[in-house]
């Protein structure tokens, strides 16, 4: 039962092949078997799957169901879920039962999804190796050695050791991208505003993203259908209805205009990277598309930029943690700012409490324009870029990453060769496009992805392209020895 | 550019954070690579460039000034640390 893509569970419910329950059972016990190894889950909702399997079978039975009905997904722990423990991978919010659902949460509760669980992350999705989890590191299902990546590495690590069928994630600087390349799956993450951030605990308002985390660019789609488009709860959540993902993955792509970024091929980036990335484009000419390289120029200022904005984002949003009414509070606080600053100091971890530090010298008086300021006129240089590069080209391809997992602990001695990691991904929330790694290769047994960057709201073409490129390959079936 | 432990205490105050003496300068010196790689963003002339805050340019989306919410304090308050007849409480502010 396991091991298949959600489409194909898809049919296999609808042809009574096996029920909801039965696989939703199959799962329950591969996390039983295997969450030990990976980390991949804070909290299994057994019962509620249960329960939600038995629902989705009976609404089957009636004929009132769509292809997502009976599937077994798991939510990263930042989507809040009514009555059930959502935490961020903090002890900051250790013991927060959420009182409500996130859009994300409603929308696939709707469309029949059976939740598994909630995945483990990088604390408040700050990280690029799920090593800063108050629940601990997460471990690479294709060597437990190694990272997932981060943030969003345990909603990586669950669908790579296949312990879901498919998971949501969050992407604010490549979350989504980069767990994605280094655990061999495809990662979505669509343009800001195109799906409702309500209910996803908010790091960096202007770069959250949510997306999916799936075994193909088909099974992306499905999800995309169910979770796109307006919101009235996010008002930041554009007005626009979104289009039906399925309807164009199978377009062809004779004549489709690919951009390679020359800044992306320049140093730092590895060999085996790099020859996947040409292998690939080769694949892309000969189903019709031309490939011509495009100038990012402004590219190398990227993270400089990010480790100004997301911080000064975030050590806004998170001074909600006060203590006062949800989450950690302090043991005996002797007035009310020790109970602030023992809360915060003791419920945050290291990273969590450089980065609201950071952003709150980057917005504080006298340094505002010299920092937070010349960020945003950055990141507007960095929009221009795709911009003008978007004037010859449909989609834009290159590395997700600039090799493949590295080791648990290799990197998290020096904050900033960790910033460094998502070198590629940053300029894709900067400038608020659609991006989506997927895997392409593989070195000593590790997989490698490559990055699609899209126009804004082109969603449909990259979602189109990575499937013929899927119709034609097969680094995607590849799985991991669990 | 490279911050003092006493940058360090004043940041930590404007945060709400608690920094122990211990590690204030390892804290220092962490944020200062850090502002180094920020600092990068010093070598282009941005003076012409309007600076960008949301990646589409958007404008605030307004609603209908009418509630939409139903009053649910009692569940809501469920999950604070401590409550009492509906409200937080705290420690004493006022002596």
């Amino acid at each position: 039962m396991s091991r298949r893509t959600v489409a194909e569970l898809s049919r296999s419910l609808a042809r009574g092949e096996f029920s909801s329950t039965e696989l939703t059972r199959d799962y329950l016990s591969r996390i039983k078997q295997f969450n030990g190894v990976y980390n991949a889950y804070i909290t299994v909702t057994e019962e509620l799957a249960l329960a939600q399997a038995t629902a989705a079978d009976q609404r089957r039975a009636r004929g009132e169901h769509g292809p997502l009905t009976g599937i077994p997904i798991a939510h990263k722990d930042i989507f809040c879920m009514q009555d059930v423990r959502t935490t961020c991978a903090s002890k900051m919010l250790s013991n927060f039962i959420s009182p409500y659902n996130a859009t994300v949460v409603e929308r696939l509760n709707a469309a029949g999804t059976v939740t598994l669980g909630k995945t483990n992350m990088d604390e408040f999705a700050m990280g690029s190796s799920n090593e800063t989890s108050f629940f601990g590191a997460v471990r690479n299902p294709w060597d437990p050695e190694r990272v997932p990546g981060g943030s969003s590495g345990g909603s990586a690590a669950a669908v790579a050791a296949d312990l879901c069928a498919i998971a949501t994630g969050t992407d604010t600087g490549g979350s989504i991208r980069q767990p994605a390349a280094f655990c061999g799956i495809t990662g979505f993450k669509p343009s800001y505003g195109r799906i409702s951030r309500w209910g996803m605990i908010a790091f960096a308002s202007s770069l959250d993203q949510a997306g999916p985390i799936s075994k193909s660019a088909e099974d992306a789609a499905l999800m995309m259908n169910a979770i796109a488009g307006p919101d009235s709860k996010d008002s930041t959540c554009v007005d626009v209805a979104a289009p039906d993902y399925m309807a164009t993955l199978n377009d062809s792509l004779q004549g489709l205009r690919i951009g390679v970024p020359r800044q992306h091929l320049a140093e730092g980036l590895g060999a085996e990277v790099e020859s996947a990335l040409q292998a690939a484009l080769k694949v892309f000419e000969s189903l019709g598309a031309t490939i011509k390289e495009v100038d990012l120029p402004n590219s190398h200022l990227s993270v400089s930029a990010y480790y100004v904005i997301a911080p000064a984002e975030a050590s806004a949003n998170l001074s909600r943690f006060d203590g006062v009414r949800y989450g950690y509070r302090c043991a005996d606080p002797v007035n009310l700012e020790d109970m602030y600053k023992r809360s915060r100091s003791e419920g945050f971890g290291s990273e969590v409490k450089r980065r609201i530090m950071i952003g709150t010298y980057a917005l504080s008086a006298g340094f505002y324009d010299a920092y937070y300021i010349k960020a945003q006129q950055i990141r507007r240089l960095i929009k221009q870029d795709f911009d003008n590069a978007f004037k010859d080209v449909d989609v834009i391809i290159g590395p997700t990453t600039p090799h493949t997992a590295f080791k648990l602990g290799e990197k998290n001695s020096d904050p900033v060769t960790m910033y460094l990691e998502d070198i590629y991904t940053i300029a894709v929330n900067l400038a608020g496009l659609p991006g989506m790694s997927i895997p392409a290769g593989s070195h000593k047994g590790l997989p490698i992805g490559i990055q699609l960057v899209g126009k804004d709201f082109d969603e449909a073409r990259l979602l189109n392209v990575a499937h013929q490129y899927q119709q034609n390959t097969d680094w995607h079936l590849q799985r991991p020895e669990v | 550019m490279a911050l003092e432990k006493s940058d360090v205490e004043k940041i930590a105050h404007l945060a709400r954070l608690h920094i122990d003496a211990t590690e204030a300068q390892e804290v220092a010196n962490r944020i200062s690579s850090i502002l180094d790689l920020i600092d990068q963003m010093q070598s282009v002339e941005t003076r012409n460039v309007a600076p960008l805050a949301h990646p589409f340019d958007a404008v605030q989306r307004l609603r209908p000034d009418v509630v939409t919410e139903k009053n649910e304090r009692e569940y809501l308050q469920k999950i604070a640390p401590s409550v009492q007849k509906g409200l937080y409480l705290v420690p004493k502010v006022i002596e």
